[in-house]
């Protein structure tokens, strides 16, 4: 088990260095470097450019800049953010903590959801209710998560009016609130964002559930346990679940790609204040430190999940163990 | 080969797929005839801004007077033409490297596969976005070639699987012993054989492209005004939501109607063309 943790670390760390290599490479074949947009501007005069371009180092050889570019990223210095005037990691890092609330409450949504409807269509396999189901999580499936997010906004916050439609606390009255009032605000502001976000992994889980369950049900030892005269519900909580969540637990590897990159969607539709909203502030305001920082912040988060994903999935399977 | 076809004739939802695409993919063709209105023309922007859906106007209109059914219809063909041909590229380009990551293996195939997995580990979004962040304004054709660049990650590693799996198989190497060069090998033997995994790819690609490049106009960095695409005129449509929601909903119902449509035509292929999915 150590050996494969530290096999998979490494491993870890290499993509994470290619990655790096790549947004150094996608840079540096960029038209323009940097400074082009404070350069093309007439007020800032040639020499101001210049002595800009030295001390960020972009005058030395590329190799050196590479090099330097990596032992940055390594430190954790991502380069600086010319719309906040200071440095990108400290702009990205106020960001972490509402994308990461908002995805951890995504992922209970898409897994929780995801599992039992997923469950519920195994259990009526060929049924009404299972092509209702199956088309229903389709169709979900095949939803942009951002217009999905803006339907949801339109019924319940612009017209029902149940739930605000934008932000991670309200502006006016969340600094005056008691601890648990705050809380309740949080959580009213955090359930159109998580459900939006979840939703489309729900859709892929329960397809996913699905098919693992129905192929778990034909196996031996379920027909054993129904034949010692277990209930159905014991054969389906203890035996059938239990080894239909396995395949399920690498779809958690895969989900994380998949939300990351629905944080920036489903940020923009709430203005929810994450990394992914950063991210596309920063483009349109040429912030381009912040972007590729969030890219390479994007990748290790990914990095994290799928490693998280490998060793929990060894950890309950014993079979896994062995082959390594 | 046929067979296969009948086969996905056969399965309701693989035909109900097949007729949407069908029908999206004609009012695409036929969008500058069939739409009652030019897509950028502001018809009247004091009594006609706003319209709610009508017979004149079956979407209704927005913020500039223009007719929305005209720009939804208009959008299919600047949406669908960028996913068809953005997944051309993706597809070509992933079997070209699965191809030669299966066929060469040791180091080039080691290597190739690791740059594979650490595009992979890059969230695909987040991926376009730098790329499209540091190049400004692409245009379709660049949006077509970064969308096919950043996406064939996953049909190559799929194409290498296929060659190995079948590159031992004696076929192949009867092929090579009447002395059959690595090009008639290829074409003749290893693609047909791969054939059907590659279809069913390029069928779902197509309609998680449109999803992805909905997201990217919707982002403001996708196709830019006036051109409509979907993407953009729900980010249009969102500025005005409580004014006059039709113009998000429409082109909203569009996509996923669009990509439900691949999606169950690709499924469909899958079951007729992939034997062990039956």
């Amino acid at each position: 088990m150590h050996r494969f943790v530290a096999a998979r670390l490494l491993q870890a760390v290499a993509i994470v260095f290619l990655v790096g290599t790549l947004t150094f490479l996608l840079l540096r074949l960029a038209p323009g470097d940097p400074l082009t947009g404070t350069s093309s501007s007439i007020l800032v005069p040639r020499s101001v450019v210049e002595q800009q371009r030295r001390a960020f180092g972009l005058d030395r050889p590329i190799l050196e800049q590479y090099g330097r570019y990596l032992a940055n990223l390594a430190r954790g210095d991502f380069g600086y953010s010319y719309r906040e005037h200071r440095p990108a990691w400290q702009a990205i890092r106020d960001r972490i903590p509402n994308t990461l609330l908002l995805a951890a409450a995504a992922l209970v949504v898409t897994f929780g959801l995801g599992i039992a409807i997923g469950v519920i269509q195994s259990l009526r396999a060929g049924s009404r209710v299972d092509d209702l189901l199956s088309l229903a999580s389709l169709t979900v499936y095949s939803t942009p998560v951002f217009w999905l997010g803006i339907v949801l906004l339109l019924v319940f916050g612009e017209t029902l009016r149940w739930l605000p439609v934008a932000g991670a606390t309200d502006p006016v009255v969340y600094d005056q609130l008691p601890l648990l009032g705050r809380a309740w605000d949080r959580l009213r502001h955090l359930v159109l964002p998580a459900l939006t976000l979840g939703a489309i992994g729900a859709a892929a889980t329960a397809r996913f559930q699905r098919a693992a369950m129905l192929d778990v049900i034909r196996q031996d030892f379920i027909r054993t346990a129904r034949a010692k005269g277990l209930a159905q519900r014991a054969v389906v909580m203890r035996h059938a679940l239990r080894n239909a969540l396995l395949p399920v637990i690498t779809l958690f590897g895969l989900a994380f790609p998949l939300l990351l990159g629905g944080t920036v969607l489903v940020e923009t539709v709430f203005a929810w204040p994450g990394m992914g909203k950063l991210t596309i502030d920063a483009i349109h305001g040429r912030d381009y430190f912040v972007v590729t920082g969030a890219a390479v912040l994007a990748a290790v988060m990914v990095v994290i999940g799928n490693l998280l994903a490998d060793i929990l999935y060894r950890v309950l399977d014993p079979r896994t163990r062995e082959a390594a | 080969m046929r067979r296969s076809l009948g086969l996905v004739w056969r399965d309701r939802r693989a035909r109900v797929g097949l007729a949407l695409v069908a029908l999206f993919a004609i009012l695409a063709a036929l969008a500058s005839v069939l739409a009652s209105h030019d897509p950028t023309t502001q018809l009247d922007l004091v009594s006609k801004q706003f319209q709610p859906p009508s017979l004149a106007h079956p979407f209704g209109t927005d913020f500039y007077s223009r007719d929305l059914l005209s720009r939804v219809l208009h959008g299919a063909r600047i949406s669908l033409g960028i996913a068809v041909l953005s997944v051309t590229v993706s597809i070509v380009l992933g079997t070209a490297v699965g191809l030669a990551a299966g066929l060469a293996g040791g180091l080039a195939d080691q290597v190739l596969m690791r740059g594979v997995d650490s595009a992979l580990a890059l969230p695909r979004l987040f991926l376009v976005l730098v790329v499209v962040a540091l190049w400004e304004d692409v245009g379709v054709v660049g949006l077509v070639l970064i969308l096919g660049l950043t996406s064939w990650f996953d049909t190559s590693r799929i194409v290498r699987a296929e060659v190995l799996s079948i590159k031992h198989r004696q076929f192949v190497a009867a092929a090579r012993a009447v002395g059959i060069g690595l090009r008639g090998i290829v074409v003749r033997h290893l693609l047909p054989n791969i054939a059907g995994p590659i279809i069913v790819m390029a069928t779902l690609g197509i309609g998680q492209m449109i999803l992805l490049e909905a997201g990217l106009s919707y982002l403001g960095v996708g196709v830019r005004p006036p051109t409509p695409s979907w993407g953009q005129i729900i980010a249009d449509g969102q500025q005005v939501l409580r004014t006059a929601p039709w113009v998000a909903v429409f082109p909203g119902l569009a996509i996923v109607v669009t990509v439900l449509a691949f999606s169950l035509l690709g499924d469909g292929l899958r079951r007729a063309l992939d034997p062990r999915a039956r």
